[in-house]
């Protein structure tokens, strides 16, 4: 038994060997066919790096939806102990944080870049504040519980801010759902490419498959060169896309260096993730071999005996 | 061995190649099919490879009705045989060594045993030396020889020659009536095809005659 296996695995390996010769031996077509599935895949790859740059983002946001209460900036320490306190008994509510105003400015200090600005004015535009955490996050229970905060007493305006990142929550859908259409008909043509590549190769390797079948190869040792070509010049492509996506990221992140840096605040976008690359990797094989596997299965088919 | 009963062979279009051709061939027989041109021996042979499917008629090879036999166990019936083809068929981008293991390969032989027997058939072809080379660069007679080592390589029950003397001379000829005579004695069954008149004279083979499709003689 431990004989056969290794007889398997040497033939497995053997093919692999002469698959990889195959390609090196028309250096510029495989060149070529490997850069077209990399553009290919680079395309969908990249928007969904941009997706999910743009994600993370809105996800800090709007995490959980919060309510500002700006306080009116003649509220003295007794009105605010009041709403304090009526926040505390308020059974919508499951957790409220106070921002005084000096704590606001610094923090608006330390994180964007118009601290020169504010220095200018000379006192602090900034009122006190609550940032309130509801028990629902549901739309309409928020809506209701900022609407009556906007009904007490020295509460200058209450602030839902989940709309904006509500807004930007369903643009992104649309970009994930863009990303996926355009992955499918990518997808579809990476096999097509495949497909023809392999039914190419078929051609000038007709004889050798003939004979081969005359002499008892079955389909599966007919089969295996060229699904493992198709999958390998698969994962190639996929190569070529990975490696495209990291060179745009990296120079778009040189870019936004500067920029940020005049912004005094530092955007990077992130790099694709190694589950993310893997995953890139594996789609793009599979569907090399998908299309090898249909290329090949079609002519085994046309040239069964009658 | 090989048995064949009621088998005919329609060709789309009409064309009946075989009508109702009955006969049995033992394990370690010499048989020779005979006939003109188009009498079917082409056609017979195909059908013992499974390389053709008869119209009618059951054939039994080895105890395994071809009839019955999945389109899966195809290639592992056809591993009983060594098939020697009338053009052939080999193949031109590799060398003479590498023709030879193409059956070794796909049977899953360990690398040295299998250029070890490569080797042993070329020698008993007489083509040892021109391992390296390559088909294109062999005479006729070599390339017929160069066939019947890929054919016995992997040492099959069963030998099959279509037209195996077509297009050689007489030396030659006689030569590989020799050669075939020598796997007879070891034990494979052989049938050829052919209506080489001298070939038949030399081996004094049992004759399976068909005329226009029929069984003409035995």
């Amino acid at each position: 038994m431990g004989g056969v296996m290794k007889i398997w695995i040497s033939q497995h390996i053997r093919t692999l060997i002469a698959v990889i010769a195959r390609l090196a031996r028309t250096p510029l077509a495989s060149l070529f066919n490997i850069g077209v599935i990399g553009i290919a895949l680079a395309l969908p790859a990249g928007f969904y790096v941009g997706l999910f740059n743009l994600q993370g983002f809105s996800r800090e946001l709007a995490a959980d939806p919060q309510i500002s209460l700006f306080l009116a900036l003649d509220a003295g320490p007794a009105d605010l102990a009041q709403i304090e306190n009526r926040l505390r008994q308020l059974p919508g509510v499951r957790k409220f944080r106070y921002i005084s105003r000096e704590q606001a400015l610094a923090d608006i200090k330390r994180s964007t870049g118009i601290a020169d600005v504010i220095a200018s004015l000379g006192q602090n535009p900034l009122p006190d504040a609550f940032v309130v955490d509801a028990a629902d996050n549901g739309a309409q229970s928020l809506e209701k519980l900022r609407d009556e905060f906007a009904r007490w007493p020295k509460i200058a305006y209450a602030q839902l801010d989940t709309a904006w990142a509500q807004r930007l929550e369903a643009a992104l859908r649309l970009g994930r759902l863009a990303v996926l259409m355009l992955t499918t008909l990518l997808a579809f043509a990476l096999v097509a490419v495949t497909f023809n590549t392999i039914r190419l190769q078929i051609l000038t390797q007709r004889d050798e498959i003939e004979v081969s079948r005359l002499i008892g190869a079955t389909d599966a040792f007919i089969r295996r060169p060229f699904l493992y070509f198709g999958a390998l010049q698969g994962l190639a492509g996929a190569l070529a896309a990975w490696a495209i996506t990291w060179v745009s990221i990296y120079l778009l992140n040189n870019g936004l260096a500067d920029l940020s840096q005049l912004y005094g605040a530092n955007f990077q976008l992130r790099h694709l993730s190694v589950g993310d690359s893997l995953s890139l990797l594996a789609f793009s094989a599979g569907l090399g071999w998908f299309g090898a596997w249909m290329s090949v299965n079609r002519h085994l088919s046309a040239s069964a005996p009658r | 061995m090989i048995s064949f009963s009621g088998v005919s062979k329609r060709y789309p279009g009409g064309y009946e190649a075989l009508k109702n051709i009955s006969f049995a061939i033992e394990a370690g027989e010499m048989v020779f099919i005979t006939g003109h041109s188009g009498a079917g021996k082409s056609t017979l042979l195909k059908l013992i490879a499974a390389i053709e499917r008869p119209t009618s008629g059951s054939i039994v090879i080895n105890g395994q009705n071809l009839g019955a036999l999945r389109p899966r166990a195809i290639p592992f019936l056809r591993r009983n045989f060594g098939l020697i083809f009338q053009d052939h068929k080999l193949l031109f981008d590799r060398s003479v060594f590498d023709n030879v293991m193409l059956p070794l390969n796909i049977r899953g032989f360990d690398r040295r045993e299998a250029q070890r027997r490569v080797r042993a058939a070329l020698d008993k072809v007489g083509l040892l030396p021109r391992e390296k080379a390559y088909p294109v660069t062999l005479s006729g007679g070599e390339q017929q020889r160069l066939c019947i080592a890929r054919a016995i390589v992997h040492r099959p029950a069963i030998l099959l020659a279509d037209e195996p003397t077509g297009n050689l001379d007489a030396a030659y000829a006689s030569d590989l009536g020799d050669l075939f005579k020598s796997f007879n004695q070891v034990g494979v069954t052989v049938v050829i095809a052919t209506h080489d008149e001298n070939l038949g004279a030399r081996l004094k083979p049992r004759s399976i005659v068909l005329r226009q499709g029929e069984w003409a003689a035995s």
